[in-house]
C-alpha cells in the first residue's frame, strides 16, 4: 500500500514537472506559438481519443459519430460565451452536459443495435448533427460561427486532459468499468450473468459524449471560429484512428498514438502534397503489420517501466517469467 | 406530374447508387467488411473514363469497358494488398484499413490529377424527349439501360454459372465452402472485381450525367450507397438494388419538395428508422444470434 502511494506521488510530480516545463517554455516564447497551438490541439485530441476508447475499446461498441458530439459541445459552449457571457469553465461544462444529454437521447434507440449497424447509425447521426447545425441560422449556418472569445490556453487544456484521463482510468478500474469490459468480451454471456448491458453501454456512451463536448468547447475557444464542415465524419474517423493506432482498450496507447498522429502531419508538412498519402499509407501499413495497435490492450504504468528497466537494462530480474512483459513497438 | 418527373430523376440517380451498393453488399456478404474504399473506386472509375475519353478519344462503349476493367483491377489489387492478410483479424481492423485505403485513393488521385474539379468531356449530345409534360433526356435513358444490362449480367453470373454458385456458397459459409474444394481466394478476388467494375461503371455514368469530377466525389455517394445496401438488407443482391432506387428517389424528392440542404439528413434518418424498426433491412433475412 505504501508502495502504491509512493508511485502516485512520483506520478503527480512527473505530471507537474512536465506542466511547468511546457508552461515556462510557452511563457518565455522559447516554444513558438505554432508549436504551442499544436500542444493544445494535442490535448483536445487526447480527450477525444480517450473518451472514444471508453466506448470502442473498453465497451466494444463501434461508434463513429464522435465528431458530432464534439460539435454539439463546441457550439453550445461558444453560444454560452457569446450570448450569455458566462465564465469559460461554466460554458465548457454546459457544452459537455448538452452533448451528454443528446448522447443519451440518441443512445436510447440506437444502442440496441450491434456491430456494423451501430457503426453506420452513429455515423448517420454524426452527419445529421452536422446538417442540423448548417440549417440553424443562429449558429451561423454554413458560414460558420465567428467571433468566439479566445479563452483556451495551455493550462486549461493540460489540466482538463489530465482530469479526463484520470476519470476514464478510474471508471475502467471500477465495477462499472469491469461490467463494460465484460460486455466487450461477450455481450450475451455478461447479460446472462445479470449485467444490465443497455445501462452500461449507455453509461459509456454518455460519458464519452460529455468529454467530446468538453473537447469541442476547448476547440471553439482556441480557434475562435467553428465551421460545421470541420466536424464531418472524416473527423470522427480521425479520432477512431487515434484509438485504433494506440490499441483498443489501452489508455496509454491512446496517449501515444494521439501524440504521434497529431505531430506526424505537421512534420510531414514540408512534403506538402505527399503528406496525406504518407499518412494514409502508414495507417494501412500499421494495420497490416500490427493490427492490434501500438499497445494492444496492455497499459504502461510505473511498475511496468520499473520492471522493464530493472530486468531488461540492468539484468536484475526479480522473478523468472514475470507477469509483465511490456515491449514498446511501433 | 411533377411527382412523376421527380420519380424519373430519382430512379436515374438511384440506379447509380444501386450499382455502387451492389459492390458493397457482395463484399460484405462474403468477408463481412464494410469496404469504405468502394466509394473511391467509383471515383476512380470516373477518372478512368475521363482519361479514356479525353486522352485516348474513345467512344462511350469502349470507354465504359476500359473504365470497368481498370476499376476491377484496382479492386483486386486493393483486396490483395490490404485486405487479404487481415481476413481473420477483428472486424474493426479491417474497417480501419478500408478507411486508410479510401484516404490513400483519394489523395493518390488528387496527386495525379490535381485537386481541382475537372470537366468531364461531352461524350454524348444531350437530347430531351417529351412524353406529354414529362421530360426525359437520353443520358438518363442510357443510365437506365446500362444499369439494367449490367444487373442482368450480374444476375446471370451469380445465379446461373458455376462460379456464381461458388460465390453464393462462400457467402453462406466460407469455411464449409473451403472444405468443399472451392478456391475461396479466387472467389473473393472475383467478388471484388465484379463489385469494383460496377462501381466504375457508376462513376463513368455519373461523369456523363453531371460533367464534373474531383478526387473527393466518391465520399458521399459511397456513403449513400452503403446506406442503400443496409436499407435493402446487407448481403442480399436484390436488396441493394431496391435500396439504391429508394435512396435515389428519396434524395430527389427531398431536394424537390422539402429542402436541398436537408437531403443528407433525411437519407440518414430513413436509415435509422429502418434499422430500429426492421434491423435486417427491407429484404434481409432474420438471423438469430446463437451463444
Amino acid at each position: 500500500m505504501k508502495k502504491l502511494k509512493n508511485l502516485k506521488l512520483i506520478l503527480g510530480i512527473v505530471v507537474m514537472v512536465i506542466y511547468s516545463i511546457f508552461f515556462v517554455l510557452i511563457q518565455t516564447g522559447a516554444l513558438n506559438p505554432y508549436y504551442g497551438q499544436i500542444l493544445i490541439v494535442l490535448g483536445i485530441n487526447i480527450i477525444l481519443a480517450v473518451s472514444l476508447n471508453l466506448v470502442i475499446g473498453f465497451t466494444g461498441q463501434l461508434a463513429l459519430g464522435h465528431a458530432g458530439f464534439m460539435s454539439i459541445g463546441g457550439y453550445t459552449a461558444a453560444i454560452m460565451s457569446l450570448n450569455y457571457n458566462l465564465p469559460f469553465f461554466i460554458s465548457l461544462v454546459i457544452g459537455g452536459l448538452v452533448s451528454a444529454v443528446i448522447g443519451f437521447l440518441i443512445g436510447m434507440p440506437i444502442l440496441r443495435l450491434k456491430g456494423d449497424y451501430l457503426a453506420i447509425t452513429t455515423l448517420g447521426f454524426g452527419e445529421i448533427i452536422r446538417v442540423a447545425v448548417v440549417n440553424m441560422d443562429f449558429l451561423g449556418g454554413p458560414r460558420g460561427l465567428a467571433g468566439i472569445p479566445k479563452k483556451t490556453n495551455f493550462t486549461w487544456v493540460y489540466f482538463i486532459t489530465l482530469f479526463t484521463v484520470i476519470i476514464i482510468y478510474n471508471i475502467i478500474r471500477s465495477p462499472y468499468g469491469r461490467a463494460m469490459l465484460s460486455i466487450r468480451e461477450d455481450e450475451i454471456a455478461s447479460e446472462s450473468m445479470g449485467i444490465n448491458t443497455t445501462k452500461f453501454k449507455m453509461m459509456a456512451f454518455v460519458i464519452a459524449s460529455f468529454f467530446a463536448g468538453i473537447a469541442g468547447g476547448l476547440y471553439a475557444h482556441q480557434f475562435m471560429f467553428l465551421d460545421p464542415k470541420s466536424f464531418d465524419f472524416l473527423k470522427s474517423f480521425e479520432i477512431l484512428t487515434f484509438v485504433v493506432f494506440g490499441g483498443m482498450g489501452s489508455l496509454s496507447g491512446s496517449l501515444m498514438a494521439t501524440t504521434v498522429l497529431t505531430y506526424l502531419p505537421e512534420v510531414l508538412r514540408t512534403f506538402a502534397e505527399y503528406r496525406m498519402i504518407i499518412y494514409a499509407a502508414s495507417l494501412v501499413m500499421l494495420m497490416l503489420f500490427r493490427p492490434q495497435g501500438i499497445m494492444g490492450n496492455k497499459e504502461i504504468n510505473l511498475v511496468h517501466i520499473k520492471e522493464f528497466i530493472l530486468c531488461k537494462l540492468l539484468r536484475k530480474c526479480k522473478k523468472k517469467g514475470g507477469a509483465f512483459n511490456v515491449t514498446i513497438e511501433g | 406530374m411533377e411527382i412523376i418527373q421527380q420519380l424519373l430523376n430519382g430512379l436515374a440517380l438511384g440506379s447509380v447508387y444501386a450499382l455502387i451498393a451492389i459492390g458493397y453488399t457482395m463484399v460484405y456478404g462474403i468477408i463481412k467488411l464494410i469496404n469504405f474504399a468502394h466509394g473511391d473506386i467509383y471515383m476512380a472509375g470516373a477518372y478512368f473514363g475521363y482519361v479514356a475519353v479525353a486522352r485516348l478519344n474513345l467512344g462511350f462503349i469502349p470507354a465504359l469497358i476500359l473504365a470497368m476493367t481498370l476499376s476491377a483491377l484496382l479492386g483486386i489489387i486493393i483486396e490483395k494488398v490490404a485486405y487479404k492478410r487481415l481476413r481473420n483479424s477483428p472486424r474493426i481492423t479491417l474497417l480501419i484499413t478500408a478507411i486508410g485505403m479510401s484516404l490513400l485513393l483519394e489523395n493518390g488521385f488528387r496527386l495525379i490529377f490535381g485537386p481541382n474539379p475537372k470537366p468531364f468531356p461531352e461524350l454524348l449530345k444531350t437530347k430531351i424527349f417529351h412524353l406529354g409534360s414529362l421530360r426525359i433526356n437520353n443520358i438518363q435513358l442510357i443510365i437506365f439501360a446500362v444499369s439494367i444490362v449490367l444487373v442482368i449480367i450480374l444476375e446471370y453470373i451469380v445465379f446461373k454459372t458455376k462460379t456464381g454458385k461458388a460465390m453464393r456458397a462462400s457467402s453462406y459459409d466460407i469455411e464449409a465452402a473451403k472444405l468443399m474444394g472451392i478456391n475461396v481466394d479466387k472467389i473473393i478476388s472475383l467478388t471484388f472485381a465484379i463489385g469494383s467494375a460496377l462501381a466504375g461503371a457508376g462513376g463513368i455514368l455519373v461523369g456523363i450525367a453531371y460533367p464534373r469530377i474531383e478526387p473527393y466525389m466518391g465520399i458521399m455517394p459511397g456513403l449513400k450507397a452503403f446506406v442503400a445496401a443496409v436499407l435493402g438488407g446487407i448481403g442480399v443482391l436484390p436488396g441493394a438494388m431496391l435500396g439504391g432506387l429508394v435512396m435515389g428517389v428519396a434524395e430527389t424528392f427531398t431536394k424537390a419538395f422539402i429542402s436541398t440542404k436537408l437531403s443528407d439528413a433525411i437519407i440518414f434518418s430513413i436509415l435509422i428508422v429502418v434499422l430500429i424498426v426492421k434491423p435486417d433491412g427491407l429484404l434481409g433475412k432474420q438471423i438469430k444470434e446463437k451463444v
